[in-house]
């Protein structure tokens, strides 16, 4: 049985490889990219609009209303990461219900590049935002003798961020495939329906966190947010 | 193994393009619709604040034009009423200066009739009386009209008193032009001879008598000399009978203005002629 569909290998060239995540990735890239512009392509600017246009503009404010909700008070410049973070997921999350799909997000190398990317992301929005001196001071704040642990708590929450989505949606897709060999009816597609509000919930917590890093990053002087702790736990 | 490092290095690659691809077919459009749409509204709210400023201004100075106008025209009308009030009154002064001088005129006309009235009855009182007494004094003595005013004129001269008589002959004194006897009508010889010698026995026999026929006269025979008169006329009758008959007109207008019913005041009692 298949942990990750990354051990789902099409083609191999030395360690170049084209494994089903890179694949299904593609595809949900595709996919994306081609629905934005076929839908974007007949937006209007007037206020007659068609139900795509709605739809897609109701996701987007709505991406940018929780952004600036977690305290980021310009949303549309951390809109592109963010939103991305939370389309992919929750598409990858969403296309579970095509048979013979595997979610990306379901390899541990997946999210990982994922948490990676936030990881890379945290101190380039906080540098960009105070300057390099502001930034890296933040990390010996309140005392120089927390500054060890301020690093193993970076490294910490991008490992947490990489194994918490995985072990989601991995574990959802194993409990379908356990299901199905045991009871091959009913039970599956609550599972698949309860998958699907997993994943979904899961892109939110995946994007809302790394936008509580992001912000706690470029307000550093702040005191510490609530809502790191209560999403953590 | 559960980590493929290529894998990861993959994804993350994949993940910043499709970051890029969002950028490019999602979030730049719906933010350039919405900004777009939102502009949009604001112009079209400004354009309405203003237009309701504008409405608002209008309406304020249609109103203020209102009033104005309202003021003018009452202003108009009060010069109009005022205007037609003076040319109402000057039309009625007008009316009665008018009235008053038909009125003058109208009286003036009855009155020329009046005159008039009183001329044609003494001319035909005068024939009338003449006619009369030419028919009774022939009737009744069968001499004419002109015998009899001779005898009577001679019979006064006679009867002349004697402060009378010497008037007369004071006045023949001091004028040298002769005594004239002016009648109506041409006397006969024996008429003038009856009136010379009267005339001469009065005044005296030197007496220069000169006969005249004035058609003026009405109807008597006179003597003049120096500005002394003896005469006879039937127009002391006729006098006396136009002051009778003066009298009479006089009660006939009193009683029938009294008979004209007054326009506001009770009716007059009608009274018997």
């Amino acid at each position: 049985m298949r942990l990750s569909p990354d051990e789902m290998i099409f083609w191999q060239y030395g360690f170049l490889k084209l494994n089903a995540t890179i694949v299904f990735t593609w595809g949900l890239m595709l996919v994306l990219a081609i629905g934005s512009k076929i839908i974007t392509r007949k937006f209007s600017t007037g206020l007659k609009r068609s139900l795509w246009q709605n739809f897609l503009e109701i996701v987007v404010t709505g991406i940018e209303k929780q952004i600036e909700e977690v305290g980021l008070s310009q949303p549309q410049k951390y809109l592109g990461f963010l939103g991305t973070l939370f389309l992919f997921v929750a598409a990858s999350s969403l296309c579970t219900v095509i048979p013979g799909y595997e979610p990306p997000t379901g390899s541990l190398s997946t999210t990982a590049a994922l948490a990676l990317c936030v990881f890379v992301a945290v101190p380039f929005f906080g540098i960009e935002e105070q300057g390099v001196n502001e930034y890296l001071k933040s990390y010996v704040e309140p005392t120089f003798i927390m500054l060890p642990f301020n690093i193993i708590s970076e490294i910490s929450r991008t490992l947490a961020l990489a194994v918490r989505l995985f072990g989601n949606m991995m574990s959802g897709a194993m409990i379908i495939g356990i299901l199905l060999t045991i009871t091959p009816f009913i039970f599956p597609i609550i599972m698949t329906a309860l998958g699907l509000l997993t994943g979904m919930v899961q892109a939110y917590i995946f994007s809302i966190l790394a936008a509580v890093y992001i912000a706690a990053a470029t307000r550093v002087r702040k005191p510490s947010l609530n809502p790191i702790q209560n999403l953590e736990a | 193994m559960l980590f493929d490092w290529f894998t990861i290095v993959a994804q993350a690659l994949n993940f910043f393009i499709l970051v890029w691809l969002m950028k490019r077919f999602l979030y730049k459009p719906i933010r350039h619709a919405i900004d777009e749409r939102e502009k949009r509204i604001a112009t079209a709210l400004a354009d309405a604040d203003a237009k309701r400023a504008e409405a608002q201004k209008e309406r304020d100075e249609f109103q203020h034009k209102n009033e104005e106008f309202d003021r003018q025209r009452a202003a108009l009308w009060t010069q109009a009423t005022d205007e037609a009030q003076a040319e109402r009154q000057r039309l009625l002064d007008e009316a009665r200066k008018a009235a008053a001088s038909l009125s003058a005129k109208r009286q003036e006309t009855l009155r020329n009739e009046q005159h008039n009235l009183h001329q044609a009855i003494g001319r035909r009182t005068q024939q009338e009386v003449f006619a009369i007494a030419r028919k009774v004094l022939a009737d009744l003595a069968e001499t004419s009209l002109e015998e009899r005013m001779v005898d009577v004129f001679v019979r006064r001269l006679r009867e002349l008193s004697g402060e009378e008589k010497e008037t007369l002959t004071s006045a023949l004194k001091e004028s040298s032009s002769p005594v004239i006897v002016r009648t109506t009508f041409d006397l006969s010889p024996a008429q003038c001879d009856s009136t010379t010698g009267a005339i001469k026995e009065t005044l005296g026999e030197a007496t220069q008598i000169q006969f005249k026929t004035s058609p003026d006269l009405i109807s008597g025979i006179e003597l003049t000399t120096n500005g002394h008169k003896v005469a006879w006329s039937i127009a002391d009758y006729l006098a006396s009978l136009e002051t009778g008959i003066d009298e009479l007109l006089k009660e006939k207008d009193q009683v029938e203005a009294q008979a004209v019913p007054k326009p506001s005041g009770p009716e007059p009692e009608t009274r018997s002629q």
